[in-house]
């Protein structure tokens, strides 16, 4: 009977060996595939367990925080956004289920605190969790609420950015969302067709009308295609492509110089204009204001547009693939902007020519209060000379004093801008309004603090007086602020 | 005289084997404090030092009534005891409960019985007298969960019996009952099933006038199928009843014909009583249903997905659904604690816990081996055999190697009648070791073993 009960506990051996070798496969070998099943909740659970660092604006108010219910393996924490939809699209949320958007995904990693590795394994030792660091920013609540009451209920944007330093002072776009309602209401946002949850800043592409024709500008005076003083005789119209182009109200200028041209917004001048430039030295130009290319912003890319000329399949056109240079020249030819890429070309101009990169972050810190890293600004491009961007920026105040964007004063401050309103008829979701109207500008004009883009989708005003006013009032709560 | 383990007695053996047993306790409660957040008190120093103070108790009584059994059955199984109490004492928190401390007495209570057990079957050659008693109080209890007013459900499976506040297993209790039967029913006809065998169509077949009991022991696991629907119950007693068989004839031919039977059987069952239906369903395709019957053989996948080599950590593992009390390890404390073990101490912890048990087996094997006579070899075979078997049905439930059923993961697994029994278990273990032990050395071993082999 013995060599059968050794024979027995044989048996034993191996139907044990096979339960290990199952633990392994489930523990080891298939737990990665394991984590990725739909039906596998605890990797979002295990998210939820992370206690986020807080968020906040310049002035220190909160945007968004952790609380945390439960304890032991259990606990578990929630996003909360004290201020509703105020900062909804440049933060964006962070839930279990719905994931992270915006802010919120971009700057994952410090807020959950998983780049402070030494900290990790030190914490990991004494077996403390996980905790996030907190991360300031530098937009203004005051802006946000304002822009929001200035766009009144009407779709659109409003992007400002400080000139020298790249930061976002404010970044809205109507109609706004509340954050917290996400993890209830998700895909009822999701089908609204106003598109709350979409950031009209970044990712709305409109035509930018006549406020492209800064770049177009730029590129003439810097590349020296085009003296300041230079004349060119602008008709009421042109047959360009076998198609007419004509001025705003018909009007023939006969000889006028750029300045002339920017503040009346001369189509005709413009398209002469552009085609003097030529294609190649546009899209040179278009390169180094950041078109052609998802902007460099500290927002997640895929929830980034690229600004630029589009073909009738979506795709992006470059120089020399049948482009219209003349429509582009002035803000036409299926043309579409961001207002984030527009506010970067008024903050190129007030920054005399170098573009810096645009960040919303300002500080991280532990949860001790040390400052674990600082925004540094830094240049993108130097896109045009000093004296260039001198030269345009005294046009663009004569915009302002006396041209098309006179409803962008402020009493006591100059303010340097450009209009636009570009005509898109048949948008389904304008009911009949056919105008996108812009201001993009910066002030004060001699000592620019704050540039500025605003544009308001499906009207039937123009950027002079529907988007001038939003900007102006952006500029004026933020200077000296 | 060496130095060295080998120069101990084996009561010295079983008593240094039962400090590291004690050191576990208190470091593995003292690990559930700091997690906790708790005050790192005197408490966890306590708990360690009085399950200590009733091993030694224990061992004392091992040490007066049987000094020559097995020294390591004891400490391996308090092991698994200890390891179990720290894994429910780590629960408690999360499912508001008080498992440790019922855990903890059930532990004393199954102490009381392993030292009455020992008692009063000093000569447990006494059992064989009693054995068809002792069959029908075995079937009794295993009916007992059909009968009204006491039976209950669970899971669609009739597991237990509730008289008042009291509930239990009595399938737990059953093994014992059943596996005492079939040793000694075993002993006095095996050889009849081996001498009247015949060859039909090249299969050797036992005689049909002693096929009945066999048949008996089929058809009652079947039985168990259909009415208790306990699948994992019924695998564990065929397989006892199969390595017995094997053991006592040496036809593996019995083994197969039995094993092709139960097959034949299982099929008509899974084929016809939905519960049945549902597990093994489940068992080959969890995604079907992972949010209702495949919930709980997904989850345990999807746990020990978290553990990896070393586990998530002591007491980091989620049991509950964060922010609720829906639970996310659905029975963590019995049926899916082998999945808690793998999630918090990964793979290094499952494989430690399967090599324990595959060392009481070896021990359980050992005292079999060395036992004299064909009854005490049976049982000791028989006790050992159904102890693991139990303990791969529930494991291999929860890492789906077979389908998932409720029977408890012996000595971890929280519930008092699975402890009682098991110390009853091990009582009987170390009373066959004990006799057989002092034969050996007193040197007046009974018949030779050459006879039964």
């Amino acid at each position: 009977m013995n060599s059968r009960i050794i024979k027995l506990f044989g048996f034993v051996v191996v139907s044990f060996a096979v339960l290990i070798g199952f633990t392994s496969q489930w523990a080891v070998f298939g737990a990665a595939d394991l984590r990725q099943e739909q039906a596998n909740k605890r990797p979002l659970f295990q998210a939820q367990q992370i206690k986020r660092g807080r968020i906040t604006a310049a002035d220190g108010s909160l945007i968004a925080k952790s609380s945390g219910t439960g304890r032991g393996a259990s606990r578990q924490f929630v996003r909360e956004y004290p201020l509703g939809g105020l900062f909804a699209h440049p933060i964006g949320y962070s839930f279990a289920e719905q994931g992270n958007s915006e802010f919120e995904a971009f700057h994952n990693d410090e807020l959950t605190g998983v780049n402070s590795e030494f900290t990790s394994i030190f914490d990991e030792l004494r077996g403390r969790e996980q905790t996030g660091n907190n991360v300031s920013t530098s937009l203004d609540p005051t802006a946000q609420q304002l822009a929001f009451d200035l766009l009144d209920g009407r779709p659109g944007a409003v992007v400002a950015i400080e000139p020298s330093t790249g930061r976002i002072r404010a970044m809205v776009s109507q109609p706004p969302y509340d954050p917290n309602l996400v993890p209830d209401e998700l895909p009822e946002l999701n089908q609204d067709p106003g598109s709350p949850l979409l950031n009209r800043t970044t990712q709305g592409q409109y035509p930018p009308g006549s406020t492209f024709k800064l770049v177009t500008a730029a590129a003439a005076l810097d590349s020296g295609a085009l003296g300041i003083d230079t004349l060119i005789d602008a008709p009421a119209s042109l047959t360009i492509q076998g198609q007419e182009l004509g001025n705003s109200g018909g009007s023939s200028f006969g000889e006028i110089d750029i300045t002339t041209a920017l503040t009346s917004s001369v189509n005709t001048f413009f398209a002469k204009l552009g085609r003097r430039v030529g294609e190649e030295t546009l899209y040179e130009y278009m390169d180094r204001f950041g078109f052609n290319v998802r902007p460099d912003i500290d927002l997640p890319s895929d929830q980034l547009s690229v600004s630029g000329v589009f073909g009738p399949d979506g795709d992006l056109l470059r120089d020399g693939e049948g482009v219209d240079v003349a429509r582009i020249a002035i803000g036409q030819e299926r043309l579409l902007t961001t207002p984030l890429q527009m506010a970067e070309v008024a903050a190129t101009i007030a920054n005399g020519g170098d573009l810096m990169k645009p960040r919303i972050w300002d500080q991280v810190k532990d949860v001790d209060g040390r400052t674990v890293d600082s925004m540094e600004p830094s240049r993108q491009s130097e896109v045009m000379s000093e004296e260039t961007a001198a030269q345009l920026t005294d046009a663009m105040k004569a915009v302002v004093n006396e041209g098309t964007g006179t409803a962008a004063a402020l009493s006591g401050i100059d303010v340097a801008g450009k209009t636009g309103t570009a005509e898109v008829p048949g948008r389904e979701a304008c009911d009949g309004l056919p105008n996108q109207a812009w201001f993009v500008g910066f002030a004060p004009a001699d000592d620019p603090e704050i540039a500025v883009a605003a544009t308001v989708e499906c009207t039937d005003g123009q950027g002079g007086t529907v988007a001038a006013p939003i900007a102006a009032g952006v500029m004026e709560i933020l200077i000296g602020g | 005289m060496g130095a060295g383990v080998s120069g101990l007695s084996a009561r010295n053996r079983e008593l240094l084997a039962l400090i590291p047993v004690a050191l576990l306790l208190t470091i593995g409660f003292a690990a559930v404090f700091a997690q906790n957040d708790s005050q790192l008190g005197n408490l966890s120093l306590s708990y360690g030092l009085y399950f200590l103070a009733i091993c030694l108790a224990t061992h004392i009584y091992i040490r007066i009534r049987l000094p020559n059994a097995d020294p390591y059955l004891f400490p391996l199984m308090a092991l698994l005891t200890a390891f179990g109490l720290v894994m429910l004492y780590r629960l408690d928190a999360e499912l508001a409960r008080e498992l440790a401390r019922d855990q903890a007495n059930w532990f004393v209570l199954g102490l009381v019985l392993f030292a009455l057990a020992i008692h009063f079957l000093r000569d447990y050659s006494v059992l064989e007298r009693y054995r068809y008693t002792i069959a029908l109080t075995g079937i009794a209890l295993l009916l007992a969960p059909r009968l009204p007013l006491i039976g209950a459900q669970v899971n669609g499976a009739y597991l237990g019996v509730k008289i008042g506040p009291i509930g239990f297993q009595p399938a737990e209790l059953a093994k014992i009952c059943i596996v005492i039967f079939l040793a000694s029913y075993l002993r006095e006809h095996r050889e009849l099933l081996v001498v009247g065998a015949r060859r039909v169509l090249g299969v050797t077949l036992p005689p049909i006038k002693h096929l009945g009991p066999l048949l008996v022991v089929w058809g009652a696991a079947m039985f168990m199928l259909i009415f208790i629907r306990d699948l994992g119950s019924s695998l564990m007693f065929f397989a006892a009843f199969l390595a017995l068989i094997y053991v006592a004839t040496g036809r593996m031919s019995f083994v197969v014909i039995g094993m092709a039977m139960f097959m034949v059987g299982a099929w008509v069952i899974y084929s016809t009583v939905p519960h049945v239906t549902d597990r093994v369903d489940i068992w080959l395709d969890p995604y079907q249903d992972p949010g209702g019957a495949g919930y709980q053989v997904l989850q345990s996948m999807f746990a020990q997905a978290d553990g990896g080599l070393f586990g998530e950590g002591f007491a980091r593992s989620m049991v509950v659904i964060p922010g609720g009390t829906d639970p996310l390890l659905p029975a963590a404390q019995t049926d899916l604690i082998y999945t808690l073990i793998v999630s918090e101490l990964g793979l290094f912890g499952g494989a430690a816990v399967i090599c324990v048990y595959l060392l009481i087996a070896a021990r359980g094997f050992k005292v079999a081996l060395m036992a004299n006579d064909g009854f005490s070899k049976l049982l000791a075979t028989g006790l050992t055999a159904v102890f693991a078997f139990q303990a791969f049905v529930i494991i291999g439930g929860v890492t789906r190697v077979i389908p998932l059923t409720g029977v408890t993961l012996p000595l971890i697994s929280y519930g008092g009648s699975s402890i009682l029994a098991n110390f009853i278990l091990l009582a009987l273990l170390l009373l066959i070791s004990d006799r057989a032990r002092r034969e050996t050395r007193d040197g007046n071993s009974g018949p030779p073993t050459g006879v039964f082999t």
